[in-house]
């Protein structure tokens, strides 16, 4: 018999694993990796108003990481300092004000399954959440994905044709933010980058289309998420970090095979 | 010849400082127009108000019914991290028919690398490329910014070859921003010399003469142009200073 929490881990450790490979060829694409660790960062203020206010602190990530996008999208375009600057700022601030915050509250949160993933703690209402969060995700990018990847191509050919790249760079900022947002109580705040990253990089090698890496990364991270879930429950290990070394051996295993077999590319 | 775009006062105006000033510009059926300008001149704005993804300030911009539009943009480098080929980097967003991907290849030399990665192109084989990917939709207006910026001087001469070939057999015209002044003088028919305000155009031979041409570019470029006489009656020297 198998325990509902595992069957809960696996649903939710698929549902994440699918969305997170998907954008996370974006992320790879138009090189936001810092933008998605400082907006994971921010996530933990997120949690702190959910808490402060006695919403779900899966929705006070999505209200201040939606918030994190759209003043930085409202900094860049001022244009005074450079974006990786703006993102140490936001990030770090919104980290430490989220810190501060939660060490005032009266009640004790578990700060560590935080930072770090803790798979049992995913509840039935989470479930749905990573579902009904995954399934928005993956219909926006179906219906934009030329328009995505032509932008991510070049967005001065894109907007001569008609593209409104603030329009799809606030949309792209605001699905990473779901993604953020549904993920982070299984991989982590500080790891969430990595299952974006990594099943996407090793994807790269192996694919030949835009479609096929984003098919393929989805896979990957299936896969990472899985082992890593896998080991989590029988060995105890924290779920974030399994799932994170688990993604790095495939990245390993398939970067040194593509390099004997191909050579270049 | 009846007018694909009119565009009239043209001005732009961004932090305190004026990017263009009453420029304008009438692009004609079968034109072959070039823009020449310093770095920094406002051209690469002046063709996006042209295309409407840059509002202007103030000014008329008139434009025929239906116009449609091939554009190829400046500093063109794909992303290496996105595994695209040749061809589906040509229909992407695109409606067309399968024999017109197939003619226009052949047209633009490309029909060899359909099936290659677009990151492992060579800057000559990218530009084509974008010529084929901005024809496809049989546009009527070309535009390009800087097309030929990043090419050796072999390459270049192929470009431009190429384009005036497209120029000859299509029914097509041609709006381009360059800095490559020899081909420009060689190929053009008609060249404005825009520094934020328009400040000559005409024949290539006619503008090499003129006093703001000359003032802009200098004389040696000039002299290289064509044969002229020195007439200098103004100089540009101040809005080059601050």
């Amino acid at each position: 018999m198998i325990e509902p929490f595992i069957i809960r881990a696996i649903i939710a450790g698929v549902g994440i694993a699918i969305i997170a490979g998907a954008i996370g060829c974006f992320v790879v694409w138009r090189k936001m990796a810092y933008f998605g660790d400082s907006l994971a960062h921010s996530a933990l203020l997120g949690v702190a108003l959910g808490l402060v206010m006695g919403i779900s602190t899966n929705l006070g990530t999505i209200i201040i990481c939606s918030l994190f996008a759209v003043v930085l999208i409202w900094l860049q375009q001022k244009k005074i300092l450079a974006t990786d600057t703006l993102l140490g700022i936001l990030a770090h601030s919104a980290l430490s004000v989220g810190m501060v915050t939660l060490s005032l509250l009266e009640q004790s949160i578990d700060l560590h399954s935080y930072l770090f993933g803790d798979i049992l703690a995913v509840s039935s209402a989470e479930i749905y959440f990573i579902l009904f969060g995954g399934f928005f995700v993956l219909i926006f990018l179906y219906f934009n994905w030329s328009s995505f990847v032509l932008m991510t191509i070049d967005e001065k050919l894109a907007k001569a044709e008609g593209i409104n790249i603030v329009f799809y760079q606030l949309l792209i900022m605001l699905l990473m933010t779901v993604v953020v947002a549904v993920s982070f109580k299984i991989v982590g705040l500080l790891l969430i980058t990595s299952l974006l990253i990594i099943p996407a990089a090793a994807a790269r090698q192996l694919a030949n289309s835009p479609e096929k890496m984003a098919i393929i990364s989805s896979l990957l991270a299936v896969l990472s998420v899985a082992i890593g879930v896998y080991s989590s429950l029988y060995l105890d290990t924290p779920s974030g970090p399994s799932i994170v070394v688990a993604s790095t051996i495939i990245f390993i295993t398939i970067s040194v095979f593509s390099f004997i077999f191909k050579k270049n590319n | 010849m009846p007018s694909l775009i009119q565009a009239k006062d043209l001005c732009v105006t961004r932090h305190n400082k004026i990017i263009l000033e009453n420029v304008f510009i009438d692009v004609k059926k079968k034109d072959f127009i070039t823009i020449i300008g310093p770095n920094g001149a406002g051209k690469s704005v002046f063709l996006e108000c042209l295309m409407g993804s840059f509002i202007p300030d103030s000014g008329k911009i008139k434009r025929k019914d239906n116009l449609s539009v091939g554009y190829i943009p400046q500093n063109f480098s794909p992303e290496r991290s996105m595994p695209i080929s040749v061809e589906r980097f040509l229909t992407l967003k695109k409606k067309f028919i399968p024999q017109e991907l197939l003619n226009i290849s052949k047209e633009t030399n490309i029909s060899g690398i359909l099936d290659k990665n677009l990151a492992n192109l060579s800057g000559g084989e990218l530009q084509k490329v974008l010529l084929a990917r901005s024809l496809l939709n049989n546009p009527e207006l070309l535009i390009l910014d800087e097309p030929a910026q990043n090419l050796d001087i072999k390459n270049q001469l192929n470009f431009y070859n190429l384009l005036n070939r497209i120029y000859k057999n299509r029914d097509i015209s041609i709006l381009m921003v360059s800095h490559d002044l020899h081909m420009v003088m060689s190929s053009t028919r008609k060249v404005v010399c825009l520094y934020h305000h328009v400040c000559c155009s005409g024949e290539p031979q006619i503008v090499a003469k003129d006093p703001e041409f000359i003032s802009l570019f200098g004389n040696d470029m000039a002299k290289m142009m064509s044969v002229y006489q020195h007439t200098h009656n103004h100089s540009h020297q101040e809005i080059l200073n601050d």
